[in-house]
């Protein structure tokens, strides 16, 4: 067995020196991280690091500059455009803003995925949508609704709602409960702990609450931007369990971790 | 530092005539980079309309956007056009004394120019700017990445379907215009400027011939196919926010416009040759 299956058999995602770059800039460089089959991993970080282009490099929204995804043993960077929306409907992807089709109405967002699967049972399509509704807590009058009509939480939960829609084996989360108050990002905490007790899936949580990090995930991974890392330094600057976290002596995990902004106000020079 | 960080700081010291060069240069590779993009786009879109036609009920929102909703401006601008054009030759014309002449050259310019180009135009303005400000909404908000995500392809669900119903409509609404802007011209001609009606009609029919409203028709395709690659293409690789939704909508048009402009030149050149090789003793097709 080559040492490249040795290490997918036991990871079901695998970045391997992931690097991104937009035109001149640099967002992720060198990036190595695996993820197990049934995990759930929190990564966090400042805002603009890189988090949610992490995430869609994964299911190759975004094309890495350099590097690789391994999915399952296969590099999808190697798979035809057919075989990318193959291993892509294995995904369901929670986007921050929701993302659900606006022209759409509630039901027809949470069908969408049964429809590209090619499901075509009418009574199939709606007892699968209103299982999912019942899933994310909501009431089965917002069907007909149109997604302005909902407000954040809900439509959080209507993204939710369609990212399982397909029974995925991984769950990506972009910001799960970034804009809500305090007891609905509870309540979206509690749905994604749920979702896993529920169905056997992985995970992947992006997040800068770390009230979220540490209640859902088996592991959290930190990210820090790249145009301020030093030369040679790694940009994963924590990769270990939440309770872990604590113990760091990187003094830019704990002011993250802490929510302390003293040295960057100083560079900001907006502390007088 | 990297690379490209460090061409991008070496060029922020260039002064003067380097500047200046650079500067073109970037202008050149852009315009490059954008129709290569473009070409791109359009293979992509053409491979899937050939591999997969779309769904039902993604079409007929899109015939209804495009054909429906846009009878009505296209019809009253080809009213307008057609009296327009009556009163603006009237004078030239009862000048020499020919003004019974004036329904051939009115209704030849009408159905060989101005009705593509109106529907085109109108189109451009309707249809080609709101797709680049939907499909550029749906692009900041994430809507396409959730597409892909859940294994949609947004070429086939979005652009396909926009495509064809420009093509498909946009012959229909160029005879509209046409036919729309023969009766103003008529009306306008016939009791405004007092013009003999049969003199009118059958100037008409001697100089307006069946080619050249294959013509209109023909040119109206090429129309089409640009206002829904151009209006797509804008939206898809429309920059973030407001701003940039807002700006996809006016560049889809502008650009629209131009290719319309463009194109109708080329395929009227084209056209009249094709005619002159057909018929070199200057026949018609009826």
């Amino acid at each position: 067995m080559s040492a490249e299956s040795a290490t997918q058999d036991a990871s079901l995602i695998e970045l391997r020196e992931l690097t991104i770059r937009f035109g001149p800039q640099t967002v992720l460089s060198g990036i190595n991280l695996s993820v197990k089959k049934g995990e759930t991993i929190a990564i966090i970080g400042e805002s603009g690091c890189g988090k949610t282009v992490l995430l869609k490099t994964i299911i190759r929204l975004i094309r890495p500059t350099e590097g690789n995804v391994f999915f399952d043993g296969r590099n999808l960077g190697q798979t035809n455009e057919k075989e990318l929306t193959t291993q892509r409907m294995r995904f369901g992807f929670v986007f921050q803003s929701a993302a659900l089709f606006d022209s759409m109405t509630v039901f027809q967002n949470i069908a969408f995925p049964l429809q590209q699967h090619q499901i075509r049972d009418r009574a199939e399509i709606r007892h699968t949508v209103l299982k999912r509704i019942s899933e994310v807590g909501l009431p089965e009058s917002v069907l007909e609704k149109k997604p302005a009509e909902l407000s954040g939480g809900m439509r959080k939960r209507v993204g939710l709602a369609r990212a399982l829609a397909m029974k995925p084996e991984v769950i990506l989360y972009d910001e799960p409960t970034t804009g809500l108050d305090p007891i609905m990002s509870d309540v979206i905490n509690a749905l994604i702990i749920r979702t896993r007790s529920h169905h056997p899936v992985t995970s992947i949580v992006i997040t800068h609450d770390m009230r979220t990090a540490r209640k859902v995930a088996d592991r959290i991974v930190m990210l820090y931007p790249f145009s301020r890392l030093k030369s040679g330094e790694d940009q994963i600057l924590f990769d270990g369990p939440p309770n872990a976290i604590d113990q760091t002596k990187d003094q830019r995990v704990t002011q993250f971790i802490n929510g302390e902004a003293g040295a960057r106000l100083k560079e900001m020079a907006i502390d007088d | 530092m990297e690379i490209a960080e460090q061409t991008a700081e070496k060029k922020r010291h260039l002064v003067g005539p380097m500047r200046w060069f650079t500067d073109s240069g970037a202008v050149v590779i852009d315009w490059v980079t954008a129709v290569g993009g473009v070409s791109f786009f359009t293979m992509r879109t053409i491979s899937w309309l050939v591999s997969r036609l779309p769904q039902k009920d993604t079409l007929l929102p899109n015939f209804y956007q495009v054909g429906v909703r846009s009878l009505p401006v296209v019809a009253l601008t080809g009213t307008f056009i057609g009296m327009v054009l009556a009163v603006q030759s009237y004078a030239q014309f009862a000048h020499i004394g020919l003004q019974t002449r004036l329904g051939g050259v009115i209704n030849m310019s009408l159905v060989t120019e101005l009705g593509p180009v109106l529907a085109g135009t109108m189109l451009a303005g309707r249809v080609g700017s709101a797709m680049a400000a939907e499909l550029g909404t749906m692009r900041v908000t994430e809507q396409i990445d959730a597409l892909s995500s859940m294994g949609a392809n947004p070429i086939h669900y979005l652009v396909v379907p926009r495509l064809l119903a420009c093509l498909c409509l946009i012959p229909a609404l160029t005879v509209v215009a046409n036919f729309m802007g023969v009766i103003g011209s008529a009306f306008y001609s016939i009791f405004i400027l007092d013009i003999d009606a049969f003199y009118y009609w059958h100037n008409s029919r001697s100089i307006v011939g069946l080619y050249d409203l294959f013509s209109g028709i023909f040119k109206s395709l090429f129309f089409g196919f640009a206002i829904a690659i151009l209006g797509c293409y804008r939206g898809f690789h429309c920059d973030p926010g407001a701003e940039g939704v807002g700006r996809a909508a006016t560049a889809a048009f502008v650009h629209a416009f131009v290719v319309i402009i463009v194109l109708d030149l080329f395929l009227g050149i084209f056209l009249i040759g094709l005619h002159k090789a057909i018929w070199p003793a200057g026949g018609q097709l009826f």
